[in-house]
């Protein structure tokens, strides 16, 4: 850990070092006051380098937050590490000379020394460095300050940055003495619809023992107003970000169920060893993951552009496979498929427990993928569950490409519709069976790399799945594709809807009594096959 | 489609099978006018095909009705609105005066007196001969009295009786799906006349059974007609013929009635023999 | 074709025996509950060095297996006859095992008012309203037989009312018993979250842990299995059972006929779900724990492939298969437990791609080609 933030440490300094106002030595004047003897001395010369937003401040404040700091009476700087480094240069030494003298801090220093070395980091060279800064000033908002955000705020270029420093002047702005600043303040606090000021807002509007009001009406109805905006912001936030969870779930599920309503759709058959392909899907994404990781560790952001087609392929090649060994000698007998595939499913779980072990592999996003996009206020969406979303739709896009457009898919929507006439014409029915069941599985081998991408990946993590699969084609009915994706997005919002009421698995309970419920009325499904056609 | 999603094919809507659980509280039929079957312009639509198109027919009491036809004519179809596998889109189909079947569960149909022969033989395979008899036996077919029936004299020496009309004594106790097929239409049969229903409904009953069988066949409904109503769909002309006789002989063509009378008539009208009998 | 014309009425073979089972299996039926009804006997009276005596490890394991033996007979009165693929069963077998449950709780506690530990460690500070009365025993097993009888009852009835079969049924009687398991892990639920109920002192007065007691609950499960046996025989060959079968085999054919197969399903799978309830009840008490992994739908499932081993539809089966099944286990999870599951997923795929009749259907077949071979 002391490693890591000491390589970035360097980091910094190196890219300091290439601004112009590069310098290898301190004042001397405020290294003599670093090592006082009297402690108000030493708070004075850390803030005093707080307050100059000079780099080689921040450096020295940095290095001091690190581990021992020894300083020349010339004002040259020295970090105590293994080996110790000149901290203004960056350079490291052989050893630190003899005249230079430590730094002492205690509790009070260290205190001070945390706010001091964010103001000096508003003025980095990194913007993400400026924002964490900004954003610790946020918790420690000074009024007579204030002027420094100022100075930082002109000073950069960058809109997240300045949002940043602009929300913590108008923090710091909130203890200010100057009505219209403090106003304005809340003005813009309000404006933001971001929850983490309710408490600094609604501490305007507090009383003290005797009764009166802390502060004068008008900043009691600004306050009143800007908490007002901030709830309802707050419930615009909360539901979209609820839509959006749920539309995320409702594309995770639909890839999920996506295989099994062809496999359904096309042999009656329910595959219960459908939530392992899922899970072979996601440990084939690790392989690649880990594989890229080996051979070409420049590239692992695109392993994920690796892992889509051989997961694709692995789980079809275990699909045909389970194809022509099990579900073919059971052709007809769906209760028995069912009970055969919920054994294969054994065995495949306890294969992966025996090769990966119980315990969950680490699959991470590739770097493009981590993060949000910050919507508005505290909405984030994060980018992972947008493209995963996106891939969804395309997958959604090819199949229906594939089985409207293609030889193989009109082979597989007759027999969907009528076996025996299907092979009477001629349909190759075993072999186009075999593709189906492969692509099906495939599918849920792309399932399984999204899953990978969300959440954690173990031996179970089909089992977590599979019950919901199954809802989705009970609800979807078979045959339209529309049902399917219908159904899995409808699954996943009204789950996701539920939940902040009633928790989890309440929600679960409610949507399985409305399955059975909807079911009632429509014991096909959202899309039921009507006619002569469905009555084979 | 599989058989297991074919298990849900009814188009009837479950709702109305609220009643499903109370035994169906049937008053008599009323056949004061004489007519025990009335088709009022039923129609039946399927993704906009129409596969009954304003049919309307009248059975008479006692009467054995032929109904004939080209392949995609509506005939099962037309079974099947009666006998409540399918509702029709438009139009109403009473048994008797008073009992309008489009309302009543395909159990409640059967209950009041309508019986049906399917097109393929339709026995339950491993039950026996005798077991298939005894399932269709006219009695209460409510949970509890089924719980606790015992066989009785009388039930025994019933299928007794029919068995030996069968011909099937010696089978009793073989297993239905052991039979040959003109055998199991014979069974179905046979279970069609142990529910002593008022109107039977007929779906080709001589399907593939040999001379000797079709002829026994024909005897055996010249014998019902008059104590019981029939309707027949077939296509062997000559067994149509053979119980026709002066009865009123239907033709359906494309959803609808093309032509009725004698089977004479019928077989001399010009766009029947266009559209079915040929040349 | 003209057929000997006799006077002689023809008797089906079912109603020549008039007693449920021919005197053949009655004396089979009569010996192998004897000799299982013997063993406690051999674990009491013996001194623990003779030869033939029995082990109280294996009293426990053997009421055990009694009890899943109970199980799958109620299932397969559903399954082997009417064809109603049940993937849920484990819940009823739960539920009649946390009704007992509460029983045992509060008998666990000196004093009848007081909380059981679970709820103090929950901080609850009053007893919830639904177990009123689980002081009494009586009331208790009678609340055996009702939750599983009404949750079946009410379930059924929405389910074949819709005509749902099939897979789809199957499927949804999954998530019934998933969704239950979730409920039930949820301390708010009040039925002990996920530790369930452990720590059982005393039942009826004895002490649960005593040889006496366990002998006792051991012939409880005994008789309850041969009570289901002939109560699930009777209504087998019952006319019942026939039209059971016919929905097994033609559910839609069955309608024309003048029967609504959704009052006899209803039926059916009630009793079932009361049967496996009992055998809850009594496996409770013998584990001396419950906890909602009972009702996890991999247990429900593995049931199924009890009834599957031993061969559906045939009563008889679903005890032989328990047993072998639960043997097997046994035996897999001491000496290599990494492959039970194994050997379990292979189980599956075996019986029903090789063995569809399961192991009493095997048998059979093998005893009619003897018999063939001999003629």
């Amino acid at each position: 850990m002391g490693s890591r933030v000491l390589r970035w440490i360097c980091a910094c300094i190196w890219v300091w070092m290439a601004s112009a106002h590069a310098t290898t030595s301190l004042d001397p004047e405020l290294a003599k006051q670093l090592t006082a003897s009297q402690i108000s001395q030493r708070l004075g010369a850390i803030e005093t380098m707080g307050q100059s937003g000079s780099p080689q401040a921040a450096k020295v404040l940095e290095a001091l937050t690190l581990a021992n700091v020894f300083v020349t009476p010339q004002g040259r700087v020295f970090l105590d590490s293994k080996p110790p480094i000149d901290v203004l240069t960056g350079e490291p030494v052989a050893q630190i000379p003899e005249a230079a003298e430590r730094v002492r801090l205690n509790n009070r220093l260290r205190g001070a020394l945390q706010t001091e070395v964010a103001y000096a980091l508003l003025f980095a060279e990194r913007p993400d460095t400026q924002i964490q800064a900004a954003r610790q000033l946020q918790s420690r908002p000074d009024a007579t300050r204030v002027f420094i955000l100022q100075r930082a705020l002109d000073a950069s270029s960058n809109t997240e940055v300045r949002d940043a420093i602009a929300v913590s002047m108008a923090i710091a702005s909130l203890q200010s003495d100057d009505l219209a600043m403090k106003l304005d303040a809340i003005e813009q606090l309000g404006d933001s619809g971001r929850g983490q000021f309710k408490v600094a807002l609604q501490a305007l509007l507090a009383q003290s023992d005797n009764g009166t009001f802390d502060q004068p009406p008008s900043v009691r109805d600004a306050t009143a107003l800007a908490l007002e905006k901030i709830e309802r912001q707050q419930t615009i936030q909360t539901w979209l970000g609820n839509l959006f969870f749920g539309l995320s779930m409702g594309s995770v599920l639909l890839l999920a169920a996506l295989g099994l309503a062809i496999i359904f759709g096309l042999m009656g058959v329910i595959n219960m060893a459908h939530g392992e392909l899922l899970m072979i899907g996601a440990y084939s994404t690790y392989l690649v993951q880990s594989a890229v990781q080996a051979w070409w560790p420049a590239g692992i952001d695109f392993y994920i552009l690796f892992a889509i087609p051989v997961a694709f392929v692995v789980t079809a090649c275990v699909g045909m496979v389970l194809e022509k060994t099990v579900i073919r000698w059971l052709y007809g007998r769906p209760l028995e498929t069912l009970l055969a595939t919920w054994g294969v499913s054994l065995i495949l779980i306890q294969a992966v427990r025996s090769i990966f072990g119980a315990q969950n592999v680490e699959v991470a996003n590739p770097n493009w993928m981590s993060g949000g996009w910050q919507v508005m206020g505290d909405l984030v969406v994060s980018y992972n569950r947008i493209y995963i979303f996106f891939f969804a739709l395309f997958v959604v896009a090819v199949l229906w490409l594939a089985l409207n457009h293609t030889r193989i898919g009109l082979f597989m929507r007759a027999i969907t519709q009528n076996r025996r006439m299907a092979n009477c014409v001629g349909v190759p029915t075993e072999r186009v069976d075999m593709f189906a069941f492969g692509l099906g599985a495939g599918i849920a081998g792309l399932g399984g790399v999204a899953l990978s991408q969300l959440g954690n990946v173990g031996p179970d993590l089909g089992r977590t799945y599979i019950v919901d699969s199954f809802m989705v084609v009970v609800l979807g009915g078979v045959g339209q594709l529309a049902g399917t994706v219908i159904a899995a997005l409808s699954l996943g919002t009204i789950n996701k809807l539920i939940e902040p009421m009633s928790g989890a698995v309440i929600a679960k309970i409610a949507i399985l009594v409305f399955i059975i419920l909807f079911i009632q009325k429509r014991p096909q499904g959202i899309f039921a096959p009507k006619g002569r056609s469905a009555e084979a | 489609m599989t058989t297991e999603q074919s298990r849900l094919k009814t188009t009837a809507a479950p709702d109305e099978y609220f009643a499903s659980y109370r035994r169906p509280a049937m008053s008599g039929v009323d056949t004061t006018h004489q007519v025990i079957l009335y088709l009022e312009d039923i129609s039946v639509e399927f993704d906009g095909f129409k596969a009954l198109n304003a049919l309307s027919m009248e059975i008479g009491v006692g009467e054995l009705r032929c109904i004939i036809g080209p392949n995609g004519a509506g005939k099962t179809t037309m079974m099947d609105v009666i006998t409540g596998k399918t509702r029709p889109s438009s139009g109403s189909v009473f048994f008797g005066q008073n009992i309008d079947l489009s309302k009543l569960s395909e159990a409640q149909i059967a209950t009041a007196g309508i019986g049906r022969k399917f097109q393929r033989p339709s026995v339950f395979e491993h039950h026996t001969v005798f077991e298939n008899l005894e399932l269709a036996y006219k009695c209460s077919k409510s949970v509890w009295p089924t719980l606790l029936a015992k066989l009785t004299g009388e039930q025994r020496d019933q299928i007794d009786t029919t068995l030996e009309l069968l011909r099937m004594r010696q089978q009793a106790n073989r297993l239905a799906g052991l039979l040959s097929h003109g055998q199991k239409q014979w069974l179905e049969i046979g279970m069609l006349l142990m529910q002593e229903p008022m109107l039977l409904l007929l779906d080709e009953p001589v399907a593939g059974m040999t001379d000797a069988e079709t002829q026994r066949t024909a005897e055996l409904f010249n014998d019902l007609r008059g104590k019981h109503s029939l309707v027949v769909v077939e296509h062997d002309m000559d067994f149509v013929q053979s119980i026709a006789l002066d009865g009123k002989v239907t033709v359906l063509c494309e959803g609808s009635v093309l032509a009725e009378g004698k089977m004479s008539e019928v077989q001399a009208d010009s766009r029947v023999i266009e559209v079915y009998l040929g040349r | 074709m003209t057929s000997l014309t006799s006077t002689a009425v023809v008797v089906p073979p079912h109603s020549r025996t008039p007693v449920l089972f021919k005197p053949g299996a009655w004396l089979a039926i009569s010996l192998v509950v004897g000799v299982f009804a013997v063993l406690p006997l051999l674990n009491l009276w013996l001194p623990v060095e003779h030869p033939w005596h029995v082990a109280q490890h294996t009293i426990s394991l053997l009421g055990k297996f009694i009890c899943f033996a109970l199980a799958a007979l109620a299932l397969d009165l559903v399954w082997g006859y009417a064809g109603i693929l049940s993937l849920g069963h484990g819940l009823f077998f739960a539920l009649g095992g946390y009704a007992h449950g509460m029983y045992l709780m509060r008998a666990a506690n000196p004093a009848p008012g007081q909380l059981p530990e679970f709820m103090v460690f929950l901080s609850m500070t009053e007893i919830p309203w639904f177990w009123t009365f689980t002081e009494y025993p009586l009331y208790s097993w009678m609340l055996v037989l009702l939750a599983p009888g009404l949750v079946a009852f009410i379930f059924g009835y929405f389910a074949f009312k819709s005509r749902i079969t099939g897979v789809y049924f199957s499927i949804i009687t999954q998530a019934l018993t998933y969704a239950a398991m979730l409920l039930f892990f949820r301390n708010e639920t009040g039925f002990g979250g996920n530790n369930g109920f452990t720590g059982f002192k005393w039942i009826l007065g004895f002490d649960i842990t005593s040889p006496q007691t366990r002998a006792g609950l051991y012939w409880a499960s005994l008789l309850a299995l041969l009570g289901a046996l002939l109560v699930g025989r009777w209504i087998t060959t019952s006319k019942l059972g026939r039209v059971l079968m016919a929905v097994r085999d033609g559910e839609g054919r069955l309608r024309f006929l003048g029967y609504e197969p959704a009052g006899f399903k209803l039926f059916v799978w009630t009793v079932s779900a009361m049967l496996c309830g009992l055998a809850g009840a009594l496996y409770v008490p013998q584990v001396g724990i419950i906890n909602p992994s009972e009702m996890s739908p991999a247990n429900s499932i593995e049931m199924v492939v009890w009834v599957a081993t031993g061969g559906r539809g045939t009563l008889i089966g679903p005890i032989v298969g328990a047993g072998t099944v639960n043997g097997l286990k046994t035996w897999f999870t001491s000496t290599f437990p990494e492959y039970w599951l194994y050997a379990l997923g292979l189980l599956f795929v075996l019986v029903t791609v090789l063995l569809p009749q399961g192991i009493v259907g095997l048998v059979r077949k093998t005893l009619q080609r003897a018999r063939g071979a001999r003629t």
